[in-house]
């Protein structure tokens, strides 16, 4: 979603600029965008399915609500994404350059509409709206409207997809200080930094300021046990500290070499430094989240990475501004070895969030345990997991091998490959 | 409301298996009628602007199920566990032999992939065929709506039969046929030369055997499944849809031209499907239990609020989404040049 928006970027300055250049940059991370696409649909179909396969309880009593969003999904997004993207990259012969643009554009947007159809699913397990109980336990839409316009999405929606524009700027810089490094394709090189830097100097800032900010605010609003957790805070207090580092140990309920911020917890929360923030003892043990310390370091892995990565931007920016990043090789180093952060982060992040909604599956509705298929045996379960966890490797190790080797090939051959051979 | 919805399933499920059917039924001939790498590109790059967009029809075909019969989706999707997994799996190989098989040059990685792309098809085929087989036989459902079948018991269509039994083999076997014959048809009408003519001698040898397996499995079907008999009596009009399927099945045989047998093709499939389809209705998926715990349209559809929502946006998406592959399929008409071929994003 990050990179499908830096190449629409690519394209734009090509077809504004007239200039070649861009558009072979386009062309050579379309061949990347397509791997990731080709990992994205078949690890991507796999998740549909597992709502019927492993959560039937779940899919049976929610299904007539989730299932409005992941079938539009199906039917807004994901035909428009894949019918446009084989447009886009077998017919760039074929087409004018401002309909190549606009299928460019046509993926871009199917696959930002299908972020938010899918945010739209999550925001409802953690903040369910728009439904009705049935006697039965059957959960009922009755508003169509509030499930699409759930006041959780908002924030979570633009939270997520920036967090897409930052890993896509990071690689993108990231193989540019690359080429700058290895004193190859050097001018394509500068293209990708400045794009990155750009793109990720903004991006980062937003994470925080105002997307990470709202998304904060929500949880404290809606889910005051996960706000707790994630902050390690055991005992209510005024004028909370925020705490940087220290280890959660939830059997004596107190936070080990704690290195806290004085009320800056009540502050971001508050935004007031005397306020009263709720810690985990104010509510009952069952509705703790399940996993508190890893909750906890995924959340601060999540932040502190978020912390780095801006700096680092921020820092590569003004080097950019003074017209001396591409000869700067600390800094080129420094990009190009932080590759695999934002990727971290990214799953820190998801991983707060879900571990965050325990214990409960649908918030306040559905416990987790409730939701499974009661006919599938834990061993069946453990045999597809392992089946999974193999073939995923595969993947993983594919992935790795053909995005190094199109790196290794450059953008200055991507020509030579999409002719005639 | 909830009959409209089954309808619409059905029209998805069947256009997934046109579809997406042609892709499946190329990878499982072309190791057999290609005789050179140039002509393995061909047949890939026959299916590869389209396979994508043809496999999200199972993927919205999946979410509508969802959203308008809950019960069913989440009844059959856990308990056909087993086998639906190791169809993602199949899917997912499928999917990246396809995408990655033209990345390098080399006598050890396309050979690979071509095989791995030949083998993921050809066991696609049969494990929707026996899909198919499994919803017309019936399941052993139990009073809340679920089961569980292990792969197999003893082969036989009784109350203890597994996935596979003598009967869901057979529509199986049919369905691999049908698909091996869609694909041949397919690749006929988008190749030419050698390659061309291999594809079309194999789909019309083949067209004999799938021709006898429908005779057996219609016949099979009617003792299996008594709902059919009953649906067809009750509703004579019904008798439409085989015809329909009858109809595309000669018109393969009788037409000269390329287009006309593989439309031929896919009016086959499509009456075949839904023939099956009208057969079992109003029943979703049949208990060879206790007929009380069959799910039906009526049990297994979600509140009609959200049904009734859901038209709202289902019609314009879907007539979109017409638009979008009569734009592509135009995009890319007209046959693949063998030796000619670009490699695309490879």
């Amino acid at each position: 979603m990050g990179l499908a928006l830096l190449i629409l970027i690519l394209k734009t300055m090509a077809l504004r600029t007239g200039n070649e250049h861009y558009a072979q940059a386009a062309r050579f991370w379309a061949k990347i965008f397509a791997i990731n696409f080709a990992m994205g649909v078949v690890t991507g179909i796999p998740m549909e399915f597992q709502f019927g396969t492993n959560w039937a309880r779940f899919s049976k009593a929610a299904g007539g609500v989730i299932g409005q969003t992941l079938a539009m999904e199906g039917v807004f997004s994901f035909f428009l994404e894949s019918s446009f993207l084989g447009v886009f990259l077998y017919g760039e012969k074929r087409l004018s350059p401002k309909a190549h643009w606009f299928a460019a554009f046509l993926v871009c947007a199917g696959s930002w509409l299908s972020g938010y159809f899918i945010i739209a699913t999550d925001a409802w397990m953690q903040h369910p709206t728009g439904y009705t109980l049935a006697a039965n336990g059957e959960i009922m839409l009755s508003s169509f409207w509030g499930l699409l316009l759930n006041p959780w999405i908002f924030w979570q929606y633009l939270h997520n997809m920036i967090g897409a524009v930052v890993t896509g700027s990071f690689v993108m810089a990231a193989v540019g200080a690359f080429y700058l490094l290895t004193k190859r394709n050097e001018d394509f090189g500068r293209t990708f930094v400045r794009l990155g830097v750009i793109a990720g100097t903004l991006a980062t800032i937003m994470m925080v300021f105002p997307t990470g900010d709202g998304q904060g605010r929500n949880i404290a609003a809606q889910q005051p046990p996960t706000l707790a957790a994630m902050e390690g805070l055991f005992e209510s207090v005024d004028g909370a500290p925020l705490a940087i580092l220290g280890q959660p140990d939830v059997e004596h309920h107190r936070l080990d070499n704690p290195f806290t911020i004085p009320r800056a917890l009540s502050f971001l929360t508050y935004q007031r430094w005397q306020a009263r923030v709720r810690g985990l003892n104010a509510f009952p043990p069952d509705e703790w989240p399940d996993n508190i310390p890893l909750l906890y370091y995924s959340y601060h892995i999540m932040v502190g990475l978020g912390t780095i990565l801006i700096g680092v931007m921020v820092l590569c920016c003004w080097s950019l501004w003074r017209g001396s990043l591409y000869r700067q090789a600390p800094l080129l180093w420094l990009l190009m070895l932080m590759l695999p952060f934002p990727y971290i982060a990214t799953t820190a992040g998801w991983v707060t969030a879900e571990l965050g909604r325990q214990p409960w599956l649908i918030y306040g509705i559905m416990r987790t345990p409730a939701g499974v298929s009661p006919h599938v045996s834990a061993g069946n379960a453990l045999f597809t997991l392992i089946g999974f966890m193999g073939i995923y490797t595969i993947l993983a190790i594919l992935f790795l091998f053909l995005v190094s080797r199109e790196i290794e090939e450059g953008p200055a051959q991507t020509v030579e490959a999409v002719a005639p051979v | 409301m909830a009959t409209i919805w089954f309808g619409l399933v059905a029209v998805m499920i069947a256009f997934y298996v046109v579809l997406d059917g042609f892709d499946l039924g190329a990878g499982i001939v072309h190791l057999f009628i290609t005789r050179n790498d140039a002509e393995r590109r061909a047949v890939l790059a026959s299916i590869g602007p389209v396979w994508d967009g043809n496999e999200v029809w199972l993927l919205a075909g999946g979410g509508t199920l969802y959203f308008a019969f809950p019960a069913l989706y989440a009844s059959s999707f856990s308990g056909f566990y087993l086998p639906l997994m190791i169809v993602l799996w199949l899917l997912i190989l499928r999917g990246i032999a396809i995408e990655f098989r033209n990345h390098i040059r080399s006598l050890v990685w396309q050979p690979l992939w071509d095989v791995v792309f030949a083998g993921a098809s050809g066991l696609l085929a049969i494990f929707f065929g026996a899909a198919l087989g499994n919803v017309v036989r019936g399941v052993p459902l139990d009073r809340s709506g679920e089961f569980f079948l292990p792969l197999w018991t003893d082969f036989t269509a009784g109350k203890e039969s597994g996935i596979l039994d003598w009967y869901t083999m057979l529509i199986a076997v049919a369905a691999f046929l049908a698909l091996t014959v869609h694909g041949a048809l397919w690749v006929s009408l988008k190749t030419e030369d050698g390659l061309q003519q291999r594809a079309h001698q194999l789909a019309m040898r083949v067209w004999w055997a799938l021709a006898a397996s429908i005779a057996v499995i219609t016949w099979c079907s009617f003792v299996v499944q008594p709902q059919l008999q009953t649906s067809f009596a009750e509703r004579p009009w019904g008798y439409v849809f085989p015809l329909i399927a009858l109809a595309g099945l000669i018109g393969m045989r009788i037409f000269g031209g390329e287009l006309q047998k593989f439309l031929s093709s896919c009016v086959f499939i499509l009456g075949m499907l839904t023939s099956a389809a009208f057969g079992l209705y109003p029943i979703l998926l049949p208990s060879n239990g206790d007929p009380a715990f069959s799910l039906t349209v009526a049990n297994a559809a979600a509140a009609p609020y959200g049904l009734r929502i859901g038209l709202f946006w289902f019609i314009p998406g879907m007539l979109l989404t017409t638009c979008y592959f009569v734009y592509t399929y135009r995009s890319f008409a007209g046959k693949v040049r063998t030796g000619v071929v670009t490699e695309g994003h490879g």
